[in-house]
């Protein structure tokens, strides 16, 4: 089995490994450059736990071919800080009790930055449709709900 | 949604001035999780980490005839293939460690599955890919069995055994029925007395916990001969101790390392994923991970099991209920798991947080060929509280009473005698009632409004325990020989009665208990002075008594399970009467001699 | 068993390299989580670096190239009375990810999209030029070759409805989905088309009710012996989500609630 050589950033960092055929993006990047943020919680799509950016988009590490992403730009929670500074989405996760296990956090965090990097004023239902891939089985969502809303707020009032 | 504090209610039972409950304070590990960086068991990488997959059954129930490995181990990739074999101690049931039942579960199952995923062979390999297509390239050759999926049908005469261990298809109380006991009062005085009899049927579904992260665990060789576990458990020492049996290892050898779990709500305490990967580590000396893929978290991964409750109340005119009785099935699945437990608890909530004279249960945990059942949030409880208050609500119906109300009126009252026979406190149900009416705008009549927790409980015969009639129907093994009825008291041939006591004054029964396991129960039967039994063996031997009220006692009243005494240190352990009665069973008395060559006594390491 | 992945510069040249062993991926949703599990056989993966992602209006057709992914549909001018479809199908990151090619392929439960499809009288353009309706096409799907593009009728306003029911909101997997096209609607309809999704093995057309709405007003009298024989010729299966007695019992009143335009169920 020959290894296949993939290059892409990981935010913000050039990354270069080699991957078995086959191989999904969740396994390279927790295996192979040590991001661990993603998280394995079902290798079927439908737990949103390994959710991340590609080329800004939301897309599933464990249903990616790790090789078809080759030059893209992979947005994972493990590099939303900027250095010691929280994302406003940490921040309000954190203050707004919306994490309780933890697991479904990094992706959940992800499916919300891409709805907010589209639509900076989104209402209710709109975060919970962008959230509606992604399954918690601690929190019953709506700290998540809020906390996503509160970040919102906050992101809005500081470009503003 | 912020907590509203109700500082009005039990306001003298009660600090207000707390420093930190109540109090908005930011979860000591949340940094990690919402940076990615909180350490789950599968955030530890290793050189050279081996993956586990195992081999399972797709039958309910099948004999295995022959299995063949040999292409599979050929393949690349391959380390290793596990057998049954190869795990030094391969028989335990998780309540082992404290004392509870019989070791009836293999790790790896060598003769007879017995659920649809029950693993037989394991394979370890370089990939996970490689793991997954040599499982698949094992021939199991099965002869399917007839089985059983339903717990009354497991009852049945007819019925396949499922457990070997248990080969009447329930679990053995007190070493003397296939049910768990209530017996308060006299069910079928009050129903006499009642103006309605309401009965109702409630069945719950097996749930799966589903935690995002599957169960898994990572082992690895460290130094001085110990073997490293990363784990997903959310018992670490119960895992722990489970992995030193099965593989028969001194716990000091054993660094398990946890606390940071993806979700649990009870899916996570069976253990067998640890034994599983340190296994595996042991027979190849490299790091095993040995974790669910989200098929097999959710097909045989222990959900909570599947109920069956059938509830008969005698209510009177007022609404007051007199009699509540209780016939109910935990579905075990295959094997013990925390089954057994989940009925004793269940048995001590009855009859929910009402204070009624007369109760009576019959609570089986049954073996069916299903996925074996564990603990989720509140097993025991929330599947009877479910039929309960349903229950209350048809009960309100038939007295044509307000379903609020109809709970405050026999709601527990500080003070008063619940039917496990301890005194109710810190009682609020009553409060519960009047504030949930409250928020949904719903009228109370003045009385119910005025009732309160700590007002009216406790006295006359709120306080009692009553004359108890009781029974000696169901022992191990009868039920299956005569297809007896399940409900409580059905089929008795003759009922023995326990004397009323008191508990809240000085006042006490003049009659002594009559049998050792009321002698052990002393306190709650009420009486105080001497007992002086003549002979504290198992009432095997007691005879039944006459049905009239008699001054001589006959059964016992066990409403916790008292825990079967030590066997003495340096003997070997009789075999249970469960046991002796197959011994011409040849995988029963396997079963049998693997246990007497066992250096462990229901977890406990045996003095050599 | 050795995997492989081949890439192609274009679908003509990954249908040339086809084989019976061999799967193409797409979107990944459906091929990858195979791979994940190492489904046996699957030992040759086939996809193309570039696929087109077009929508192109054809008269009263509109044609979608396969690789067009179900967030191009919501985002699409053209294809807007599909919007609501493809909003059902997964949460945002499958909707990035899933093609209207895969939703041809995907097995029961799934394959809401290709429902309404098959309601709005859908065609198979296969990479070699050939092409076949709809509903041919899912009898023998496993058989097919390539798909290149799809079209489809584009209906008025008003004359398209979608309905899937699902046991978790916002989103869950269908118990079923109904998609109809009323040419006519709300009065007279003529030449009516309804497909169910998740009752049967693929989407299946509800003939029989189609036909007894033939000149009949959408109103609870006109529609009364479409919804009695509402699941003549569905086959609904058990699964985890509900058992084919409960689809059967409430597709007619699913049914109804689309024929009548009422508000689905909050």
């Amino acid at each position: 089995m020959s290894k296949i050589p993939v290059q892409f950033t990981l935010n913000g960092t050039e990354k270069a490994v080699f991957v078995d055929p086959g191989a999904n993006l969740l396994d390279v990047l927790r295996r192979g450059v040590g991001d661990l943020s993603p998280k394995y919680g079902c290798a079927q799509g439908t737990c949103g736990s390994c959710a991340m950016l590609i080329d800004g988009e939301l897309r599933l590490g464990c249903l990616t071919l790790a090789e078809a992403v080759s030059g893209a730009r992979i947005e994972t929670t493990g590099g939303l800080q900027t250095g010691e500074e929280p994302h406003p989405l940490q921040t309000a996760f954190m203050e707004g009790f919306a994490a309780q296990c933890g697991y479904c956090t990094p992706g959940m965090i992800m499916a919300a930055k891409a709805l907010l990097d589209r639509n900076p004023n989104p209402s209710r239902d709109d975060v919970i449709e962008a959230i509606s891939g992604n399954i918690c089985r601690c929190t019953g969502y709506q700290p998540i709900v809020d906390a996503i809303l509160t970040a919102a707020d906050r992101m809005r009032g500081r470009i503003a | 949604m912020p907590v509203e504090f109700r500082k009005d209610l039990f306001a003298n039972e009660r600090d207000d001035t707390l420093k930190e409950i109540g109090q908005p304070r930011i979860r000591q590990d949340i940094l990690g999780h919402v940076s990615g960086r909180s350490p789950y068991y599968d955030d530890h990488l290793f050189e050279g980490l081996l993956h586990m997959r195992c081999v399972r059954s797709p039958h309910h129930h099948a004999r295995i005839r022959h299995i063949d490995a040999g292409a599979a181990e050929r393949m690349p990739g391959v380390v290793r293939v596990v057998w049954p074999a190869d795990v030094p101690h391969n028989i335990n049931t998780l309540l082992s460690l404290i004392n509870f039942g019989r070791d009836d579960e293999a790790l790896l199952q060598p003769s007879r599955v017995t659920y649809i995923g029950e693993p037989v062979l394991a394979i370890i390999a370089k990939t996970e890919r490689e793991a997954r297509e040599a499982a698949a390239a094992v021939r199991v050759d099965w002869e399917p069995l007839p089985h059983v999926l339903d717990v009354e049908e497991a009852l049945k005469p007819d019925a396949p055994t499922v457990n070997g261990e248990y080969p009447n298809n329930t679990f053995d109380y007190h070493d003397l029925y296939d049910h768990q006991k209530l017996r308060f009062g006299d069910v079928e005085k009050g129903f006499r007395e009642a103006d309605h009899i309401v009965e109702g049927e409630y069945r719950m579904s097996p749930i799966e916990q589903a935690p995002i992260e599957t169960c898994g665990a990572i082992a690895a060789p460290e130094t001085n001969d110990r073997y490293v576990c990363h784990t997903a458990t959310q018992g670490l020492f119960f895992s722990l101790a489970v992995t030193a049996k099965l593989l028969d290892i001194a716990s000091s050898r054993l660094h398990f390392i946890g606390g940071t779990v993806g979700g649990g709500f009870g899916g996570k305490v069976d253990s067998i994923t640890e034994p599983m990967a340190v296994l595996g580590a042991r027979l190849t000396g490299q790091p095993v991970k040995f974790m669910w893929d989200r098929e097999e978290e959710m097909q045989v991964g222990a959900p909570r099991g599947a109920e069956l409750w059938r509830i008969k109340d005698g209510v009177a005119r007022d609404g007051r209920i007199l009699a509540r009785q209780f016939t109910g099935f935990f579905d075990s699945g295959a094997y013990t798991r925390l089954s057994s437990y989940a009925v004793v608890k269940g048995t001590g909530h009855l009859p929910g947080p009402y204070t009624i004279p007369n109760v009576a249960s019959n609570v089986y945990c049954v073996f069916t060929n299903r996925t074996p059942a564990t603990a989720m949030r509140g097993f025991g409880i929330t599947g009877v509280d479910f039929a309960i208050e349903c229950q209350m609500d048809k009960v309100a119906e038939a007295a044509g009473l307000d379903p609020i109300e109809l709970r405050i009126l026999n709601a527990y009252r500080d003070g008063d005698m619940k039917a496990h026979r301890r005194e109710a406190k810190n009682c609020a149900l009553i409060e519960c009632c009047q504030v949930a009416a409250d928020k949904a705008r719903w009228p109370l009549s003045p009385q119910s409004r005025a009732a309160s927790s700590m007002t009216e409980g406790g006295v006359g015969w709120r306080a009692e325990i009553p004359e108890t009639v009781t029974d000696q129907v169901g022992r191990i093994g009868e039920r299956r020989r005569q297809a007896l009825p399940s409900e409580p008291g059905a089929g008795a041939a003759a009922t023995g009665r326990v004397a009323a006591g008191m508990r809240r004054d000085d006042r006490s029964v003049e009659l002594p208990p009559q049998v050792a396991d009321m002698a052990k129960e002393q306190e709650r039967t009420g009486y105080s002075g001497k007992v002086d039994l003549p002979d504290h063996a198992a009432p095997a031997s007691v005879q039944p008594a006459p049905a009239t009220p008699v001054q001589r006692p006959a059964a016992p009243l066990p409403t916790q399970p008292p825990p079967p005494p030590p066997p003495p240190a340096g003997t070997a352990p009789s075999l249970p009467p469960a046991a002796q009665q197959r011994a011409d069973d040849p995988e029963a008395a396997e079963q049998a001699r693997r246990r007497a060559a066992s250096r462990f006594i229901s977890g406990t390491r045996r003095r050599r | 068993m050795t995997l492989t992945v081949e890439t192609y510069g274009t679908l003509a040249e990954a249908n040339a390299a086809r084989r019976g062993d061999s799967r193409y991926l797409a979107g990944g949703t459906l091929v990858m989580r195979d791979l994940n599990y190492a489904v046996p056989g699957l030992s040759r993966v086939l996809r193309v670096s570039n696929p087109p992602r077009a929508i192109r209006q054809q008269g009263e057709r509109l044609s979608m190239d396969a690789g067009v992914t179900m967030a191009d549909v919501i985002e699409s001018r053209e294809a807007a009375f599909l919007a609501p479809v493809a909003r059902s199908v997964g949460g945002p990151a499958v909707r990035n990810m899933a093609t209207v090619g895969g939703n041809l392929f995907a097995a029961h439960p799934y394959g809401d999209f290709t429902a309404a499809l098959l309601a709005l009288d859908g065609e198979v353009q296969f990479v070699d030029g050939r092409t076949q309706p709809m509903e041919a096409f899912l009898a023998e799907r496993d058989r097919a070759p390539l798909v290149a593009s799809i079209t489809m009728r584009m209906p008025r306003t008003g004359e398209f409805r979608f309905r899937k029911v699902a046991r978790v909101k916002p989103k869950g997997v269908s118990v079923m989905s109904i998609a109809a096209w009323l040419p006519g609607a709300p009065m007279r309809v003529s030449q009516v088309r309804i497909a169910f999704g998740a009752m049967g093995p693929t989407p299946l057309r509800a003939r029989a009710a189609e036909q007894v709405l033939e000149g009949k007003v959408l109103d609870a009298s006109g529609i009364e012996r479409a919804l009695s024989v509402a699941t003549q010729g569905l086959a609904p299966v058990d699964d985890a989500l509900a058992s084919a007695w409960y689809r059967n019992e409430v597709a007619p009143v699913h049914l109804r609630r689309l024929l009548l335009d009422e508000e689905p169920e909050p």
